[in-house]
């Protein structure tokens, strides 16, 4: 990676992002030793600093960083910086303060990471900013795709439910295509971007015209507080649209992948019985997430000392 | 002490009388002649005009000063040093405080801190108690205080019937009602102009139509009450369409539009610099293109600042965060001159008598420059190149987005009645 930050996937390119694929291969392959730890990142410092919730990502952040054998460090705040005291810019420079290699950002507004990218020396990855991008889903769901398609050129991705409001969304679109992938979305028009002009994608309001097509199905988290934003009536209706209900998913091809960023809302999104068939690979997603991690930290802090081949040094 | 005087020297004076060579003595806070080859008495002052335009000083319908309650981003004194820095001789302060300029006290109070001022500081008033939008602010007894605009800036009037008698109310008095149009129902949560950059940049925007709605209700509200109203900051093609098409019409409405959607597109939020977040929002092309042809159709009347100063550690916040603002005081006759494609003229009837006009001013300021006329004058070299600097400002803060920006076109000297506040750029005091 020539960028010293991750913002955005878009900062990455088709290069940057086979590039991290690659690495991710071999920490795989350590994450699968007995003892899955590695001492390239030894004496380094990566903070996590999320202004919102998020044990997943946090804690994937986290576990790659350590099998890296980098130290850790952990900044949840849950309050908002307006009413904390603290503005976003005095926690920065406090961290920074600290001496800090990278600092892995989760927050609920976007563009936080780009900010923060201006206050400190450090590496800056975003772990989701807003409704903007979430860089490292988008990376571990090409990894998830790829582990079952050989590329991702010419596949038909479908990406299903509330785009309006997900990061994974925007950051997926922008890699998958990237990628050379043909991106679908499907939602209601409440739950699309006001604009999609400039995005490489086709739009449709037809789950069921898309189905049997798809390569995957991405279904996107629906949240709770939609309905009453009058952007849907019920999640009953949504279902019946926009659900992968088990008659729906017998309209895939055998080979179709079923992918989730999770958490689930079982029997909203997707039925019960769906998530447990073979092409659901969304557990898959979750394990794929330590690796690509640990390969993006590690392109960003060791970036020099990878080997001639480009492969890390993983003694 | 007899006043010795001052001699504007080797400019050309632009009023709207039109356009004449001309050097102009000054005495007792008067122009007292306008003629070629005035000598100075070895006691007046000289101030070189020299391939410069004598003009009437400017008038900004539109400026937070911040003071009573925000003095940490500007004061009545710190907005009046910037405004005659960017040649203005008067400016109407925005009731936005805290607390607001809702009765006659706080007028008193805001006039009074204006008094010694290198400005000329009028205060707009606001329409409704506290700008809640709920019950009617005591109107006449701030327009027996010579208060002529009243506006809820910040938000608009959102209720249609509570319009619609302050509209009756205003009309009797003679004053002018000035909206803030913008439904906040159709804008809620947005922090940005709603369409493909809100879209990419994940920032919950708030469409056009949020603002149109309003200025589309204020102009059927015109209509049946006969009232006067003036928009404030219009910024998209369809506010321009229907104020063109009222005016057409007949209806007794005037529009002003800030020199940041003349400049800045939606496009410049990309990089998240809260420096970029307004309200109205930054639009897209095709909106800033309307802007510029309703200020040279006439459609527009005036060009006001918005000035919106604010501390730096208000905007050190996510964008979502940030409160909407920028600078403008210092700014806006350069951008006007480097961005319109209009004559001095023409920028100075925009930016000078129009807005006197819509203000209540006509006679103090907003010339024209003749014998007997207030001495509140600015003299403008309108070829000028300079690079925007935030911190050599006068305003309080720093939060212009054009730091770095070449323009054309600079102040030289500011005339407050007859007292050169300005020389050369600098402040005199």
């Amino acid at each position: 990676m020539t960028n010293p930050n991750l913002l955005s996937v878009a900062d990455l390119g088709a290069d940057g992002i086979e590039e991290v694929l690659r690495v991710t291969d071999s920490f795989v392959e350590v994450s699968a030793r007995a003892i899955p730890r590695v001492p390239a990142l030894r004496g380094r410092t990566v903070v996590s600093l999320f202004y919102e919730c998020s044990t997943r990502t946090r804690l994937s952040f986290e576990t790659a960083a350590r099998r890296l054998s980098a130290d850790t460090m952990n900044f949840t705040i849950t309050t908002s910086s307006t009413t904390k005291g603290e503005s976003l810019r005095d926690t920065v420079e406090t961290i920074d303060a600290m001496g800090i290699d990278a600092v892995v950002v989760r927050h609920s507004a976007a563009g936080v990471p780009w900010q923060i990218a201006g206050w400190t020396e450090a590496s800056v990855i975003n772990a989701g900013d807003g409704w903007h991008e979430h860089p490292t889903q988008a990376l571990l769901d090409c990894y998830t795709i790829r582990r079952h398609r050989k590329t991702l050129e010419g596949l038909r991705i479908v990406v299903v439910g509330d785009v309006k409001h997900s990061r994974v969304a925007r950051s997926g679109v922008l890699a998958f295509t990237a990628l050379g992938a043909e991106v679908t979305l499907v939602a209601p028009r409440t739950l699309l971007p006001p604009s999609t002009e400039g995005w490489p994608v086709e739009v449709s309001h037809d789950l069921d015209a898309v189905l049997p097509k798809a390569d995957v199905v991405y279904l996107l988290r629906l949240q709770n507080e939609r309905m009453s934003e009058a952007l849907i009536p019920t999640l009953r209706e949504y279902t019946s649209g926009y659900g992968l209900t088990r008659r729906r998913a017998a309209l895939l091809q055998d080979d179709a992948l079923v992918m989730h960023p999770g958490p689930i809302n079982r029997g909203v999104e997707v039925a019960a019985e769906v998530t447990d068939l073979p092409r659901s690979v969304i557990t898959q997603q979750v394990a794929n997430g330590v690796a690509v991690r640990m390969a993006v930290l590690y392109l960003l802090l060791a970036g020099g000392a990878a080997s001639e081949s480009g492969e890390p040094a993983l003694a | 002490m007899p006043d010795a005087g001052v001699v504007i020297r080797g400019g050309t004076v632009i009023d709207e009388l039109g356009a004449r060579r001309a050097d102009v003595l000054i005495r007792d806070a008067h122009v007292v002649a306008v003629a070629n080859g005035i000598e100075e008495t070895s006691a007046s002052r000289v101030l070189d005009a020299g391939g410069c335009a004598v003009a009437p000083g400017l008038v900004d319908l539109h400026a937070h000063l911040r003071e009573p309650g925000r003095e940490e981003a500007e004061t009545v004194w710190s907005g009046a040093r910037s405004a005659a820095v960017g040649g203005y001789t008067a400016v109407v302060a925005m009731p936005n405080t805290d607390p607001a300029i809702d009765s006659a006290a706080v007028v008193r109070h805001v006039l009074g801190l204006g008094a010694m001022a290198v400005c000329d500081v009028r205060v707009a008033g606001a329409i409704t108690v506290g700008r809640a939008g709920e019950r009617l602010a005591p109107l006449a007894e701030m327009a027996a205080l010579g208060v002529r605009l009243f506006t809820d800036d910040g938000s608009g009037v959102q209720d249609a019937r509570l319009m619609r008698r302050a509209l009756e109310y205003a009309s009797d008095l003679g004053v002018v009602l000035a909206q803030h149009c913008e439904d906040d129902a159709l804008a809620a949560g947005g922090h940005m102009h709603e369409g493909e950059w809100s879209s990419r940049l994940g920032i919950p925007g708030a469409p056009a139509e949020a603002e149109e709605v309003m200025v589309a209700r204020d102009l059927a509200l015109a209509r049946l009450t006969s009232a006067r109203i003036h928009f404030l900051h219009l910024s998209t093609a369809g506010s321009l369409s229907l104020v063109g098409a009222a005016k057409s019409e007949g209806l007794p409405v005037s529009g002003e539009v800030a020199p940041h959607h003349f400049t800045l597109t939606d496009a410049d939020v990309a990089g998240y610099d809260t420096r970029f977040k307004v309200n109205p929002p930054l639009r897209p092309r095709s909106d800033v293109e309307a802007v510029k042809e309703g200020l040279r159709s006439g459609v527009v009347d005036a060009i006001a600042t918005d000035h919106a100063p604010h501390a730096l550690e208000a905007k050190e916040v996510p964008f979502a965060e940030a409160p909407p603002g920028m600078l403008g005081l210092e700014t806006a006759l350069a951008l006007a001159l480097t961005e319109l494609d209009l004559a001095l003229d023409r920028i100075l009837a925009l930016m000078s008598w129009q807005p006197a006009r819509i203000a209540g001013l006509t006679g103090e300021h907003g010339g024209p420059v003749t014998e007997g006329g207030p001495a509140n004058l600015c003299v403008i070299d309108p070829e000028a190149r300079w690079v925007v600097e935030p911190t050599r400002m006068a305003s309080l803060s720093r939060n212009t987005p054009y730091g770095g920006r070449k323009v054309t076109g600079r102040v030289r000297h500011t005339v407050l009645r007859g007292e050169p506040v300005v020389i050369d750029g600098e402040l005199q005091r």
